[in-house]
């Protein structure tokens, strides 16, 4: 399977990953639909499941779409992706009136000119720039403006915000920079190998986790639950282990990097939970509208989490 | 509307999209055509903007905001921004040392023609956790037509996207919630319906 993938040309492998992409959701959408017109309990369970099969459907096409386009449209909308995520985090954040500059900072300088970044591929820039000039630039800004009610809390909060939308974010994009010898064309495949893998050991967890029996801790967040996670990492494994031939990868290294992105992913998610728990709300997106903006930051927190540890383990190991 | 005014409006939306979410959360009421006065919290200058792009885009057409002359006609901008995008209706907030006419006679105006409208009753901006106490107006209009719907909205987080003396504006989720309608009952004195008014109006809050 792997050699037979490795031999074909790129815009073939393009093709057959669009192909196996979307004929997997309409699989998926048909056999539930089929099934719901025959058992009830399934037609219940497929109204509830309505919007995360009408949301994969929403997230595979665009994605889909920018990464054949190429890597300035991935750019683009993970660019995008990372404005919208910052907006939800920033919204549940006790900023101060004095934190406006702060915030300008971030938005309209930090996260356009770390894309910037990525662009032009200047990968020892972008990862050094949040993690350390950010962190001295904003709690100066902010110390500057003179309130210091909470104000530990305050930048915190901002730093972080911008460390997981902005910084783990744009690591995604930021997996094209990188220059494999033997296979110099490959990169953009590792952005969808590491968007798929991600994704689908999250959908997987989540599906087995409804499924199974589900516990709650006394104070109401969700205990860990080996089994679910299990499921979630053999399919994103296997996931992985499938796209090894469009990778720079072998088999056996394809799984292990899935594996690192999965652990890095769902943990990431596990914290952005604990997060939403102490903050007292169950989604990102505020309050359940009609008009959207209902929590992005939901559904790629552990992309956030998993693109940074994915790149850093490929540069660490393959040297590049 | 004028065409340039539409091009102008529907920009002006997408900014608004992009900054706030502009999330209009119907509690109390669905969006009908009936004629109504919506009146609201009042934080920022955008709160105008912010109650318009949260109407669906037919009622967006007959409801106008009722914007203050000392500060809406200041500039070319803000004047040609008012009357061609939102409609709105100008009314003089100090009265002239001469004049004894009514300050509100553009707003019954409005409303006899039929249209909808948008009040601040606070009459000025705050920026305390609850809104001021409400000023006469609401009072009057309801007395004078007693036919048209009071809606209470809350704009909840517009003052963080643009603090008092900002210029720039930063991206977080703003929503406008409409309450169910109130009315005024016959026994009812002034103080006592604005003091019920205020209250719908802060009940929208924690909702």
């Amino acid at each position: 399977m792997t050699s037979f993938i490795r031999a074909l040309s790129e815009s073939q492998q393009i093709g057959l990953m669009v192909v196996v992409i979307f004929s997997g959701l309409i699989a998926t959408h048909a056999v539930l639909v089929c099934r719901s017109a025959r058992y009830q309990s399934i037609a219940t369970s497929l109204r509830a499941d309505r919007p995360l099969l009408k949301r994969s459907w929403i997230m595979a096409l665009v994605f889909v779409l920018c990464w054949i386009l190429g890597s300035a449209w991935s750019t683009a909308l993970f660019l995008g992706l990372s404005f919208i995520a910052l907006r939800e985090f920033i919204t549940w954040s006790p900023t101060h009136r004095a934190d406006h500059r702060s915030l300008i900072l971030s938005f309209f300088i930090l996260l356009p000119l770390q894309y910037a970044l990525v662009w032009w591929g200047l990968l020892d820039v972008l990862t050094v720039l949040i993690p350390v000039y950010a962190f001295i630039a904003l709690p100066v800004l902010g110390a500057s403006q003179g309130d210091t009610v909470r104000f530990l809390d305050r930048n915190a909060q901002l730093h972080w915000g911008v460390m997981v939308c902005v910084f783990g974010l744009s690591h995604v994009p930021a997996l094209v920079i990188l220059d494999f010898e033997h296979s110099s064309t490959r990169s953009l495949f590792l952005v969808m190998f590491l968007v798929l893998v991600v994704q689908s050991c999250m959908l997987a967890q989540h599906l087995a986790a409804k499924r199974l029996a589900r516990h709650t801790l006394p104070n109401g967040l969700r205990v860990f639950q080996w089994r679910p996670w299990l499921v979630g990492m053999f399919v994103g494994g296997l996931v992985g282990a499938l796209m090894a031939g469009m990778t720079p990868f072998k088999p056996g290294e394809a799984l292990a990097m899935a594996w690192i992105a999965c652990v890095g992913g769902t943990l990431g998610h596990r914290v952005m939970a604990a997060i939403k728990h102490d903050k007292g709300i169950q989604r990102w997106g505020r309050l359940s509208g009609t008009t959207g903006a209902t929590g992005l930051l939901d559904r790629i927190d552990a992309l956030c989490f998993a693109a940074p540890v994915f790149l850093h383990a490929l540069r660490w190991y393959f040297d590049v | 509307m004028s065409w340039a005014g539409n091009v102008v409006g529907l920009l002006l939306l997408g900014v608004v999209r992009l900054l706030t979410g502009a999330q209009a959360r119907w509690l109390g009421c669905p969006p009908t055509a009936e004629q109504r006065i919506y009146f609201s919290n009042h934080q920022s200058h955008a709160d105008l903007l912010m109650i318009w792009s949260a109407l669906p885009s037919e009622l967006r057409h007959c409801v106008r905001p009722i914007a203050a002359t000392d500060y809406w006609t200041t500039s070319w901008l803000r004047m040609w921004v008012t009357t061609n995008v939102f409609n709105a209706v100008y009314v003089q907030r100090t009265r002239g040392e001469d004049s004894d006419e009514d300050p509100l006679a553009p707003v019954v105006q409005a409303l006899n023609a039929g249209d909808s409208i948008i009040l601040f009753p606070e009459g000025t901006r705050g920026n305390a956790a609850l809104p001021q106490p409400f000023k006469a107006g609401l009072y009057n209009l309801a007395k004078q037509f007693p036919n048209v719907v009071l809606v209470p909205a809350w704009i909840d987080n517009i003052q963080r996207v643009m603090p008092k003396g900002e210029v720039v504006p930063v991206p977080v989720l703003c929503s406008v919630t409409f309450g169910k309608p109130i009315a005024l009952t016959f026994d009812e004195n002034r103080h006592d319906f604005l003091a019920r008014a205020r209250n719908a109006v802060i009940a929208l809050k924690t909702q």
